[in-house]
Order: structure tokens, then sequence, then C-alpha cells
């Protein structure tokens, strides 16, 4: 009875292990001297900060990363308010229209994003968006992975909770507020992780429509330190990324507990 | 909320103008209905805009340039090829090859995810200490960048790596992994997965949270055993969950396996011969390295088609209704 | 509550839109002072962008009126920059590329033939060496460098004297090589290489040693003289080339691909006791390991001598006219002038492109320059009508011979027909 007790522990710590091993070395190498990171050793020989002091040094580093908390910030609260009234409508209304509506805004999915990019651009050139924030993250306010997401979970709300509210005489605003996004927060919690972390790391859209250096967002910045014709400076990618993920774990940290939150509201109905 | 009252009131005094007649519930109904009409159609007014701006219209641009002879360098007008591009790309050998592989890393690789995401979210759902340390120890590959992990991961699977020496001190023989054009694509799927578990893990909590607690008590007073539970409680019940992660974690991997290719494949497009490129990868190739904007996008409506057949089957084989 | 949320959401949207206004008002206002304003693109490499803006400094001082706005990105994804912009009808004026990829971009009809009263053919023939000739096409020069760059051979001296070698005699032909690397390798018991005599890396410099370097140096030839015909196999020199390439990590046993994930860091960390690489590999190797213990020498020959030379190359393109096309014009001259090739091969460690500037005492005898230097001469850059497609062609070759036991000859010759079948796509139009 205790080894049942105690065999998920004993599995999710050896997965733990394998999880960590590759993120471990990753910033013992931030840890190395230049040389030392060819050095195979775990725990770095003679750990030092060196790096992350010639990145934050490295003038714009800190703008870079600011940029990319206002990009991150301000696609996921887009996000989130638009994806889940949009899930809402779709999963909880039948109105002229509602498939169609959602096939297409599912089929958003399935071109790479690679491919939009020209099209993109040439629209970004001729409103004048390219080089500004709102260049950087127009593609990103909506998506159509937090749709279908809000979706699946809207659907979960019993018609009848929704319908007692109609006939207290709530209005459908607050009905949304009030009771279908409490209903979901799980959901949205995750929604919320999953958009920051998909804008924060975002890549090729932001390199091509910024210019000025002063725009970048992080990982943009980050990948001139690997030109891959002569020199890839892999202890300053191994710092810059390690960086980088320290926002995502804490936004993680603060949204996880908000996963479980549900438990509680759901068990009220 | 006084400004959504007054359209409301109107109709009311309208309605009760015209129709004294009719009953008091017809009259709620049908003020009920325009309200819930109102509200479906301005909420929706922006975000439609937003898709066909942002998404669609660009979508049918590409489309229409598959049908296009276009040098993506060159401002000459695109002469029309008609289906010229489609003729090409099925007479491809490498293309037909990236679509092969594609199968492969969507079948071995969401399979993978989904399996391992369930099974540590239900471990997570299991214990009650430590939960979330656990929770972020499992959520950290997938925030981490996937450029400085890929190059870890070579570290580790080299000729000289700590796998080889691992495997070498057991007796097996050292394996190329990616060197191999047998091994490469299994090793960088098993990287992907190593990276998307936590993407899982998290869908999956979501959607075990949402199962009602009493369910598994009305279980347990039935006497059901943990099985009966898991495939009669859960399962159902975890069902949106499940079809939203199959079909998410379909698209996302074909679009990520990108990154993942680039950064792990031993030339960094997709070798050895090819054996690790994926469509996605492949259309990049074409777009902005042989400047083959035509090609591309013929591949690209390819591809679209190709996930959108993938989605409706696996939405008409994983959405099940089940009797509680 | 949902005020609240309808608030916070209108500020979102009137803060962006306001951007979009504000980043409007900037370009138009841009356009408006009497300055001409040149774009000059190039990808982004510490040491040549610093000197760039430097440069640009005082060209701008010498010329009032003239402003030169130089924008970087990444060397990965540099083409697709230009490609993204083209169809918006932007980019720059004058852009720096690799030589290889001028052909493509001629085809497209991105650049513009350089002016020929300012670079008459004659001098740019006398003048330079004859490598540039690689961008030249339909008998027009499309681009000028400011330097070139060659591949030797790189050495770890500490590793030659472990061997017994003597670290001032560095192999000069293929058999002295073969033998080197050979007496350099180290493999522990379960036939792992735990050094490696010679790295071997085709994506790096690999397949530009086996085109330029040892093909050439058996007498062989790839490219017919007029471009179009692949005659690599019409000698059996090329095969022989081939064959010797791949004995290093299949029957010499001295390489394998990926070891120490490349050649640089095999070489780097002295896993890997000789390397062949370009000269813009110095810089990295001074920063990277100021410790490392090596020489350079150029590299080994078989019946004669030869290299593979590239360059990075300055054009005009298609849509500057006027005095636009006037100030580029200038721009191009100050870049290739005798000043500027010297000042960029102390901050670059790239090589001056005009034979008069680089054949000078102070360069040829130079330590490291110097076998750089000696290699100009007889160095020659393949000319490429598609450099990525031709760089995988050889590394499927070479992986089709090693991982699936393909016969050499068999495989090189589907190498030299699908190689004929990019140059015939690319003179057809």
């Amino acid at each position: 009875m205790r080894f049942r007790r105690l065999l998920p522990y004993l599995l999710l710590i050896i997965g733990s292990v394998i999880m960590l091993f590759p993120f471990i070395w990753m910033v013992s190498t931030s840890l190395k001297a230049p040389l030392d990171i060819f050095n195979l050793s775990i725990i770095p020989e003679n750990p030092t900060l060196a790096n992350y002091i010639k990145i934050l040094e490295e003038s714009m580093f800190i703008k870079w990363f600011m940029n990319s908390i206002i990009v991150a910030l301000i696609t996921t609260i887009s996000v989130l308010f638009f994806d889940t009234l949009v899930g809402y409508i779709i999963a909880k209304f039948s109105f002229v229209g509602r498939t169609v509506i959602f096939i297409l805004i599912l089929s958003t999915l399935m071109v790479p994003t690679e491919m939009l990019i020209i099209p993109w651009y040439m629209m970004s050139s001729e409103f004048g968006w390219t080089d500004t924030y709102w260049g950087v993250l127009f593609p990103g306010l909506m998506t159509g992975f937090g749709v279908f997401l809000m979706r699946q979970f809207m659907e979960q709300i019993p018609d009848d909770l929704l319908n007692a509210a109609r006939v207290d005489g709530m209005n459908e605003y607050a009905i949304f507020f009030k009771i279908a996004v409490p209903q979901v927060w799980p959901a949205i919690s995750a929604l919320g992780i999953f958009t920051f972390l998909s804008n924060w790391n975002a890549f090729l859209w932001p390199l091509i429509v910024i210019e000025s250096p002063s725009l970048r967002t992080l990982p943009v910045g980050l990948s001139f330190f690997s030109s891959g014709e002569a020199e890839s400076q892999w202890h300053l990618i191994m710092t810059g990324a390690t960086i980088s993920v320290i926002p995502l774990i804490l936004v993680f940290i603060l949204l996880q507990r908000h996963i479980i939150k549900g438990i509680t509201l759901t068990g009220m109905k | 909320m006084e400004q959504f009252k007054s359209p409301q009131n109107q109709n009311n005094k309208t309605n009760l103008a015209k129709k004294k007649k009719t009953s008091l519930l017809h009259k709620f109904r049908g003020n009920l209905k325009y309200q819930k009409y109102l509200f479906v159609y301005t909420c929706l007014l922006l975000p439609i805009i937003f898709y066909l701006g942002i998404r669609i219209l660009p979508t049918l641009f590409t489309f229409n340039v598959g049908f296009r002879d276009w040098n993506l360098l060159s401002t000459d007008i695109q002469p029309f090829v008609g289906i010229e591009n489609y003729v090409t790309l099925f007479q491809d050998e490498i293309f037909i090859k990236s679509i092969f592989n594609t199968l492969i890393y969507i079948i071995l690789g969401v399979s993978g995810q989904l399996l391992f995401g369930i099974i540590v979210a239900l471990l997570l759902h299991k214990i009650n200490r430590f939960v979330g340390f656990f929770r972020v120890i499992y959520f950290i590959p997938y925030v981490t960048s996937i450029v400085a992990i890929s190059w870890v991961f070579q570290w580790i699977l080299m000729g000289n790596g700590i796998i080889n020496d691992v495997l070498v001190n057991l007796g097996f023989p050292a394996q190329p992994f990616l060197n191999s054009p047998d091994q490469a694509i299994y090793v960088i799927i098993a990287a992907m997965i190593w990276q998307s578990i936590g993407f899982q893990m998290v869908l999956f909590l979501a959607g075990l949270e949402n199962i009602p607690e009493m369910l598994y008590e009305a279980a347990d007073i039935d006497g059901a055993t943990g099985w009966q539970k898991f495939w009669h409680v859960t399962v159902p019940l975890l069902n949106p969950t499940i079809v939203f992660s199959a079909v998410i974690g379909t698209i996302t991997f074909i679009q990520v396996s990108f990154t993942q290719v680039i950064n792990m494949s031993m030339d960094g497009s997709g070798g050895p011969l090819n054996s690790t490129l994926s469509v996605v990868v492949y259309i990049y190739q074409l777009a902005f390295k042989q400047f083959d904007m035509g090609l591309a996008s013929a591949a690209t409506v390819i591809l679209f088609l190709f996930i959108l057949a993938l989605t409706i089957f696996q939405m008409k084989v994983l959405t099940k209704k089940f009797d509680y | 509550m949902f005020k609240r949320w309808q608030l916070a959401l209108l500020v979102i949207l009137l803060s962006i839109v306001m951007a979009a206004c504000s980043s409007d008002d900037e370009s138009s206002a841009n356009q408006e002072d009497g300055d001409i304003t040149l774009e000059y693109w190039q990808y982004s490499f510490d040491s040549k962008v610093s000197l760039m803006d430097e440069l640009i400094a005082e060209f701008e001082e010498a010329n009032p009126g003239i402003k030169v706005k130089q924008t970087n990105f990444p060397y990965d994804q540099y083409n697709e920059q230009v490609a993204a912009q083209v169809p918006a009808g932007r980019g720059p004026d004058v852009i720096n590329l690799f030589y290889g990829w001028v052909p493509t971009y001629v085809d497209a009809g991105y650049l513009q033939p350089l002016p020929q009263d300012a670079f008459p053919h004659e001098d740019i023939e006398s003048e330079f060496f004859p490598l540039v000739e690689a961008t030249k096409m339909d008998g027009e020069y499309w681009t000028i460098p400011t330097a070139v760059r060659t591949l030797a051979l790189f050495y770890n001296k500490d590793l030659f004297e472990e061997a017994g070698l003597d670290p001032n005699s560095p192999p000069e032909t293929w058999e002295e090589l073969e033998d080197y690397a050979v007496q350099l390798t180290k493999a522990d018991g379960n036939g792992r290489l735990e050094q490696s005599g010679m790295a071997w890396e085709p994506a790096q410099q690999g397949h530009h040693w086996l085109r330029d370097g040892l093909t050439l140096q058996a007498s062989g030839q790839v490219l017919s003289e007029d471009r179009k015909e692949v005659v690599w196999a019409n000698d059996p020199a090329g095969l022989e080339a081939f064959k010797y390439w791949l004995s290093f990590p299949s029957e010499l046993g001295t390489s394998e691909q990926g070891f120490y994930t490349d050649d640089v860091t095999a070489f780097v960390t002295e896993k890997a006791a000789m390397n062949i690489d370009g000269s813009f590999r110095v810089g990295t190797l001074q920063n990277d390991a100021p410790d490392l213990n090596y020489a350079i020498a150029p590299l080994p020959g078989k019946d004669g001598l030869s290299t593979n030379a590239s360059f990075w190359t300055n054009g005009i393109t298609a849509r500057v006219e006027g005095e636009k096309l006037e100030a580029a014009t200038k721009f191009l001259e100050f870049l290739t002038s005798d000043d500027v090739m010297e000042r960029w091969l102390d901050a670059t460690g790239e090589l001056p492109a005009k034979e008069s500037v680089a054949m000078q005492d102070k360069y040829v005898n130079d330590e490291i320059y110097g076998p750089f230097i000696e290699s100009l001469p007889f160095a020659n850059a393949h000319f490429f009508v598609d450099e990525t497609r031709e760089r995988d062609l050889v590394i499927d070759a070479a992986n089709r011979v090693l991982m699936e036991g393909q016969d050499p000859e068999e495989a090189f010759n589907q190498l030299v027909e699908a190689t004929q079948k990019l140059y015939d796509e690319y003179w057809e139009e």
C-alpha cells in the first residue's frame, strides 16, 4: 500500500531527471568561460558570471527584454479576451454562419506562418507598420488556437446554467463574464501561459518586420550572437537562453495555481 | 450596465405595442433572441475583420501564388502557369520524401506526446505533495529555447557523447544517432516529444480539473475499481481535451518541426540524405533559399489540404458522445 | 466586472492605433530633407559592422549631401530578409552579398550592372584578382568586393609535436596529408575516434575544398569555360579527387562527420589536429582560444596548387537611378579604395581584393595572413548557380557513400548529373 502511494513520486522523479538534464547543461554552460564550454563536465570548473555581465552590458539587452515583455503582454491580453469570447459564442450559441466561422478560424492554423510573412510584410509596408511595436504584434492579437481551445472547454458548461441566468434577467455580457468565464479558468490560465510563451519566443516575423536595433525583441536580439558564417558564440547563446527562460517560468508559476483553482468553482454548480 | 439595458427596454415597448395579445412567455423569448443576436454579432465583428484581413486574405494570396511562376527576388509580372507547380512537386522525389517524413513525425510524435502528457498529468493528479514543484519541472523543457537546447542535444548524442559512453560501458556498440539516415528522424522526434510533454501536461491538467469530483465519488459508491474509473469517468470526460490535444498537437508538431529540424539535423536542412526533412522545412527552403515562391505556395496548399483532411478525420474519429 | 475589461481593451486598442499612426508620421517626415540617403545592407558580423560604421562616417564627411544608413541582419536569415522586402518594393540601395548568391540575384533582375564609367572592365581585370570574375555575367560586372578570403590548412603545433611530427614542416602533398592525418589520429578500444587527425565537414568548407581545391590540384575541372556544362566527370581527376576526399572518413579512419559537433569546435578544443578553413576564422580563434598553439600553411597540392576563394561583394540594386545611383557609385568607389582594403584586413582578417594592395611585403610575410595571401594567385572561386543546392548535392553524395555504402563512382556520377540539371535549369531561362 505504501509502495503504491510512493510509486507516482518515484516515476515523477525519474522523469524529472530526464526532463531537467539538458536544461541543467544549458544553465551550466552559461556559467562557463568561453573556452571551458567545450569541456564536457556538468559542473563548471571555474564558474563565472562573465557571460551574464557581457550580455547585460551588451548595448540594448534591457531594451530588448522590455520590448518582449510589452509584445507578449499585449498579445496575451488581447488573445485572452477575444479568443475566450469567440470560443464561448461558437460553443454556446446557434446562429447563421457558426460552422463556417469556426472552420475558417480553425483553418488559419493550417498554413505555416513562414508563408504568411510575404503578404504580412506587404501589408505592413503599405500601412507604415514596419519597424513599430504594432507591426510586431498585430499577427498575434487573436489566434485560432485560443478559439479552438476555449470552444472545447466552453462546450462543457451546461446550457441550463446559462439559461437560468437569462431567466434571472442577466444580460449576455454579464452571463459571459460572471457565469461562463469562471467555469473555464483552468483553460484560460493555460491559454495565457501558451500565448505569452509563443509571443515571447516568436522569432521569424519580428526579425523581418523590425529594422532598428532598439525595437528588437529578445530572441531577435539574441540571434545576432550566432552569425552562422564565422562564429557562433555558444556561451552567450546559452546565457541569453537562460535569462530569457526566467520570465516564462515566473509566468508559469504565477498562472499554474489558477489551473487548480478551477476545482472549487466547478464544484459550486 | 445601463447602456445595454436601453435597447432592450425600447424593444420591450415596441413589442408590447404591436402584439398586445401574445403571451408573456412568447414576448420574453423574442426579446431574448434579439438580445442574443445582438450580442453574437457585435462580439464577432472585430474578430471576423481580424481573421479575414490578417489570416484568410494572406492565405488566399498564397493560394493564388501557387498557380504562378514567381521568383521572389524578381519584380517582373508573375505569369499564370496553371497547375505546373503542382505537377513539378509531385514529380519531385524530395517533396514526396518530406511528406512521408511528416507522416512519421505526426504518427510517432503526436501519439508520443499525448501518451506522456496524459501519464504525467495523471501522476500529478494522484499525488498531493510537491505538485507545483513537479509541474514546473515538467514544464521547463517547453519554455526553453529550441536553438540552445538543440546544441545541448548534439553534444549529448555525438559519437563521443554521454549517451554513447553509457552504451559502450554497457557493452553495446556506439550509435551514430543524428549522423545516420535511419536513426536521425527518431532522435529528433524524441527531442520534440521531450519538449512538448509540458504543453500536453498543462492541457490535460486543465482537462482533469474540469471533471467534477462528485463523479468519482459516485463511482466509488458503485464500487468501481481504479481502472474502471479511468475508463468510464476520466477518459469520456477528458474527451474534448483529447480531441483538442490531438488536433493541436498535430498542427503544432508540423509547424514546430521546422525549428527543431533546422537546428538538430546535421547539415541544418533536413539531412542526412533528407531523412529528417519535413514539409514545412522544404517549403521554407523553396521560398527563401531558392526564391521559388510559386512552388513553395503550391506546397503550402498541399500541406493545408493534408492538415485539413487529417483534422477532420481526427475530429470524426475521436469525438464521441459518451453516456455518463 | 466587464466594464473594467472593456476599459482595458479600449486602452490597448487606442495605444495600438496611436503607435501605428505615430510611425506613419515618422516615415513621411523622413523624406523631406534634401539629403540623399543610401540604404546599405550587410550581414551581422561584429568586426565588419563596426568598421563599416567608421567608414560610413568618413564617407559622409567627405561627401556632404549623402547619408548612408547601415542595416544588419543575421547571416542565417539574410536572404530571407532581402526576399521579404522585394514584393513590397523596398530594400537596400547598396547590398553586400556572398558571391555565390550573386548569379541567382542577377537572374532575378535584382541587381544592376556596375556603371562602366566608374568601373571600367579593363581596370577591374588589371587591378583585381581574377577570381572576381565569378560575378561577371552576360559581359557585365554586377558586383565588386572589398576583400576576399582563401582556404588554407590550419594545424595544431602541440598535437604535431605530441605525434612526433615537425611543427615547422606541415604536409605539402596529398600523400603527406594522408600520412600526417593517420599519425595524428587516436581511437579508443571500441573504435570510437578520440582525436581526429583531420577535421572533415562537407557542410562547412569541405565542399569548397573538394571543388576548388582537390579537383583542380589533380588537374581536373568542375565547369566548362562558358559555365554551362559540368565537366567534372569528363576527366578521371574529378573522381580521383572525390575518392581522395572521402578516404579521410572511410579507409583512413581519421575523420568523422559531426565529431565534437563541427570542425571548428573540434579544432578549437584540440580534438582535431588539422582543419581546412578560411582566413575569416583567424579572428574567432584569437578571441575564443587565445592559447591555442596553431599555424597555417597553404593547402597541400598534387599535380599543381589550388585553393578555394570566396568573397562578400557589393552591388547596386536595380531600381536605384539618377542622383542616388551617382551616390551609390561613389560609395562603391570608396569601399574599393586601397586604403579601405588595408583597413579591412586589419579589422576583419579578410584579404585585399586588389593584387597591388594584397601582395605588399608586410602582408605576404605576415605569419598568419602570409599563407592565405600566398594562395591568392592560384585561388579559384567556383561559379555557383545555386550555392545551397550545389552544396547539398555534394553532402548527399558523400553521405550516400559513407552511410549507405554506395559505390563512390556511382555517387560521383549522380552528383555530376544532378549538378548539371541545376545548370540546365539556370541557363534555359
